[in-house]
């Protein structure tokens, strides 16, 4: 199979060297090869990764409530303008995590629309752009895109056939839903759940637009390399979340077979 | 009770359209406005979309010139690696198969790190804008042999292969003959998405730039970080420019195409 | 029609076997001469080997060491499929979706870098030949199945190959419109006069079409032999359930005939020893007369299938008998009837 051998070549030497290597830098600091329980261990790392696993869940639960309820919406009716929503559902597919950033500032930055809003209201300018709660926002932004699509596709090979059954058996709408509908959409929730997961955990611009003071990972990974110059630190927490994003995906690979985009 | 249900339904997707477009329609306007603390009433102007243009034009030409590079590079590794994968059957094929999409997996900063630490000492090579064409080609190529495996595999390229082999065809001939004209689609919707997620890609890029080697998201980054919001929206906007006509362009090719099948007696039938 | 079609191809394989990756052996060493211009079908049941047979005569699969395979005497065994010249229908007839029927039927042409002019006119008057002038410029996803089986036929035969080699061209096929192209196959590959080796697993094609049929199992040959042979003579239980149907009967042989549940059949070879019989559902007849009946039993159920009747009838054995005649009949299930075997229709295997 020689065919494979330029893009095997071209791989081995610029990801598979350069991951063994940053393997080793990891353990070549400092700490030793305890860095590599740091992410446990040391206080304020391990605070980043909570808060790193506790923005991406919340993300992921956020997301899959939305899509799951929009997407079958879209998927089962008809109406005039609906592939126009589509099509604007989904048209933030590829934005880099930068310009979510940055329109999560327009949304909730100190001029934002909703600080403007909520002082029409009369109660106070709500600015949320630079904290957690920001970078929430902004990681919802860019996965509601992928998500609906998945759960758009999966819902057109659900079979009517099941639901009919179960309304000829009496069951309510609403248990049609329970029953029938989520159980069948099981399997690309879980995927795309995962997938959303893994996406949240590893992705750096959102948080870098949104100003340093945000404590995820992969912010105290930059700052450890910019900053600290502690190469050997971020190389070995890089590596942890590298670990961690790869075995959520496979999770979520091993659910369904393709993947949609990750950027962050 | 149905109607309830669906206006609810219909006002809730509605409302998430709406949180998805309103901020791009918002920075959009930022970047036309005159003056954005005092909002439209000061008026449209293109200034600021000059001014991005003076300060920033060498990054679009650069974002422009990786991403065609990186579409070069996936078409050439990609194709022929999509093929071997499409007509092997060996667990190392697989193997290669998951390998390949590590770097989709692995968080951009970690691939961004393990090329600095590896290749970082070469002065002319971390320099230059090579560097970036390399994170970029990792992140791509799965995409690329992707689409093009999905639409391979689709078909019975062993028989097809086999029949134009019957009629006397060489290697090379049934790989242009046959083999590539028929992964034409797979081909065309990994060129839009490598060169899609090339313009945008950040994670990467920002740790494998230079001053002199800089994307059109790193100009971004700066924008956001060191000037005054209209000229970050103007910039943004220029963004969009580029980005929506390629997204654009994915949703029309994803979209089915209606079929027609044929009954036995000859007659064709629309589906 | 064609004038200068090659001199027919006489193919010889000498001790061919193939054994696939994992030990499993799928063809055991096979000797098979092909006479040029013979219509050979190669029948049997899924796995039996016939299309890995095929593929060896076509050159796709390489023999296992000591194989050889000979056309008109000289050894190809080592060339590949590109250079034996040989025309190929395949089951799923792969039809390049890129080219319009046109294209594929001028595929071999363009490759072996015929004239522009000389190719247009040998793709016309092959459309001509199969009926689809009117395909020409249609895409293959616009085909009907009998349509594509056509093209499929143009464009092996555009090349004159020295033979033409066919893996079930038929079976993606529905029943009615099998019928028709069995015919026409048939008519077509009397007229061409090319040796031709087919492959199926349906017995009724393989009557239609064959001059010889050789029928595997295996890996191995059963029988080889004209239609008329194996249909009347099979020399293996297997053959015979293979082909058409077949009664099968216990009992033994006594002084004056075979006695058997029902009655007794007029066989008469007592230095066999055997304890089954066997004949076919039209050497069976039912009879009136007491005098003429071999056998007797109730009606079990009577299927009328429009040309003929078929009738089961239980004569006290494992399994009812099976009767065909193509006489108007009246028989009523439970009804007593009296039957006949003809015995020049009986066979002991």
């Amino acid at each position: 199979m020689t065919l494979l051998l330029p893009a095997a070549i071209f791989f081995a030497a610029f990801f598979i060297l350069p991951m063994c290597r940053l393997f080793l830098v990891g353990g070549s600091g400092a700490m030793g090869w305890s860095a590599y329980a740091a992410i446990v261990t040391d206080a304020s790392y391990f605070k980043a990764l909570l808060a790193t696993l506790g923005v991406a869940a919340a993300t992921t639960v956020a997301t899959l409530v939305i899509s799951a309820i929009a997407g079958v919406f879209l998927q089962r009716h008809r109406f005039p303008g609906k592939s126009l929503m589509v099509s604007m559902l989904t048209l933030p597919l590829a934005f880099p995590g930068v310009v979510v950033g940055f329109m999560v500032i327009m949304l909730a930055g100190r001029q934002g629309l909703i600080g403007v809003v909520s002082q029409m209201l009369g109660g106070d300018n709500l600015v949320f752009a630079y904290s957690l709660l920001g970078l929430f926002m902004g990681y919802v932004y860019f996965s509601i895109p992928r998500t609906i699509l998945t759960v758009m596709a999966a819902t057109e090979k659900l079979d009517p056939r099941l639901e009919e059954a179960a309304r000829s058996l009496g069951a309510s709408p609403w248990r049609v839903v329970c029953d029938v509908i989520l159980p069948g959409l099981k399997p690309a929730l879980i995927a795309a759940g995962a997938i959303c997961f893994a996406t949240a955990v590893g992705a750096f611009g959102t948080a870098f637009t949104l100003a340093t003071n945000i404590n995820v990972l992969p912010m105290v990974i930059y700052t450890e390399f910019t900053l600290s110059a502690n190469i050997a630190m971020s190389a070995a927490l890089s590596f942890v979340l590298g670990a961690v994003t790869w075995l959520a995906l496979a999770v979520a690979r091993s659910l369904t077979g393709p993947n949609v985009a990750a950027a962050g | 009770m149905k109607k309830t249900l669906f206006t609810l339904q219909f006002a809730f997707t509605l409302a998430v359209c709406a949180f998805l477009v309103v901020p791009v329609v918002l920075s959009v306007l930022a970047g036309l406005t005159a003056n954005y603390f005092i909002g439209i009433k000061s008026g449209l102007t293109l200034r600021w979309v000059g001014e991005v243009w003076d300060g920033y034009q060498d990054t679009i030409y650069l974002s422009i010139g990786i991403a065609l590079a990186c579409l070069a590079v996936t078409l050439v590794l990609g194709v022929p690696a999509a093929y071997a994968l499409a007509r092997t059957r060996s667990r190392l094929g697989r193997l290669f198969e998951e390998l390949l999409m590590l770097p989709i997996a692995v968080p951009g900063l970690a691939t961004a790190l393990g090329l600095i630490v590896t290749y970082g000492a070469l002065g002319s090579f971390r320099t230059s804008w090579t560097f970036i064409l390399v994170g970029h080609v990792l992140f791509t190529l799965p995409f690329m042999v992707r689409s093009v495996l999905a639409v391979l595999s689709a078909i019975d390229l062993k028989t097809l292969e086999e029949g134009a082999a019957s009629l006397g065809a060489t290697f090379r001939e049934r790989f242009f003959h046959i083999v590539l004209p028929n992964c034409r689609n797979g081909i065309l919707a990994g060129a839009l998405m490598v060169v899609t997620l090339s313009v945008g890609e950040f994670n990467m890029t920002w740790l494998l730039h230079t001053p002199f080697t800089k994307t059109l998201p790193v100009g971004l980054a700066d924008a956001y970080a060191s000037l005054r919001l209209e000229i970050g929206s103007a910039y943004t906007l220029v963004f969009f420019m580029m980005i929506v006509p390629l997204l654009l362009a994915m949703q029309a090719i994803a979209a089915p195409r209606t079929r027609r099948f044929a009954r036995d007696d000859g007659k064709l039938e629309t589906m | 029609m064609s004038q200068t079609h090659p001199k027919p191809l006489q193919i010889s394989l000498r001790g061919c076997a193939k054994t696939f990756a994992g030990g499993i052996r799928v063809l055991e060493p096979l000797d098979l001469e092909i006479a040029a211009g013979e219509t050979l079908v190669l029948l049997g049941p899924s796995g039996c080997g016939k299309t890995t047979t095929l593929r060896l005569i076509a050159g796709l699969e390489q023999p296992d060491a000591g194989g050889r395979v000979l056309f008109d005497g000289v050894d190809v065994t080592r060339q590949g499929i590109e250079t034996r010249n040989v025309g190929m229908v395949f089951q799923s007839y792969a039809l390049f979706p890129n080219m319009t029927v046109a294209e594929n039927i001028g595929y071999g042409l363009r490759i072996r870098k015929l004239p522009k002019a000389e190719a247009k006119a040998r793709v016309a008057e092959m459309m001509a030949m199969m009926r689809i002038e009117a395909l020409a410029d249609r895409h293959i996803d616009q085909l009907s199945g009998g349509q594509r089986q056509r093209v499929a036929l143009a464009r092996a035969l555009a090349v004159r190959p020295r033979a033409l080699l066919l893996d079930e061209p038929l079976t993606a096929l529905d029943a009615q419109l099998r019928d028709a192209l069995r015919v026409e196959i048939n008519l077509l590959l009397r007229e061409l006069g090319i040796t031709t080796i087919y492959v199926t697993h349906d017995q009724a094609e393989a009557m239609v079409l064959g001059d010889r049929i050789i029928v595997m199992s295996h890996g191995k040959v059963a029988q080889a032999g004209t239609p008329r042979e194996i249909y009347h003579r099979p020399s293996s239980a297997f053959v015979a359930d293979f082909i058409g149907t077949m009664n099968r009967v216990r009992g033994e042989w006594r002084g004056d005939g075979f006695a058997c549940a029902g009655g007794r059949l007029r066989w008469s070879d007592p230095t066999q020893v055997v304890s089954e019989l066997m004949f076919r559902p039209e050497d069976v007849r039912v009879v009136g007369d007491d005098a003429l009946a071999d056998l007797e039993g109730k009606v079990a159920a009577a299927f009328f299938l429009g040309d003929r009747t078929r009738v089961l009838v239980d004569v006290g054995g494992e399994s009812p008998l099976i009767v065909e005649s193509l006489a108007r009949s009246t028989l009523q299930v439970g009804q007593t009837v009296k039957l006949q075997v003809d015995p020049a229709g009986i066979l002991a295997l």
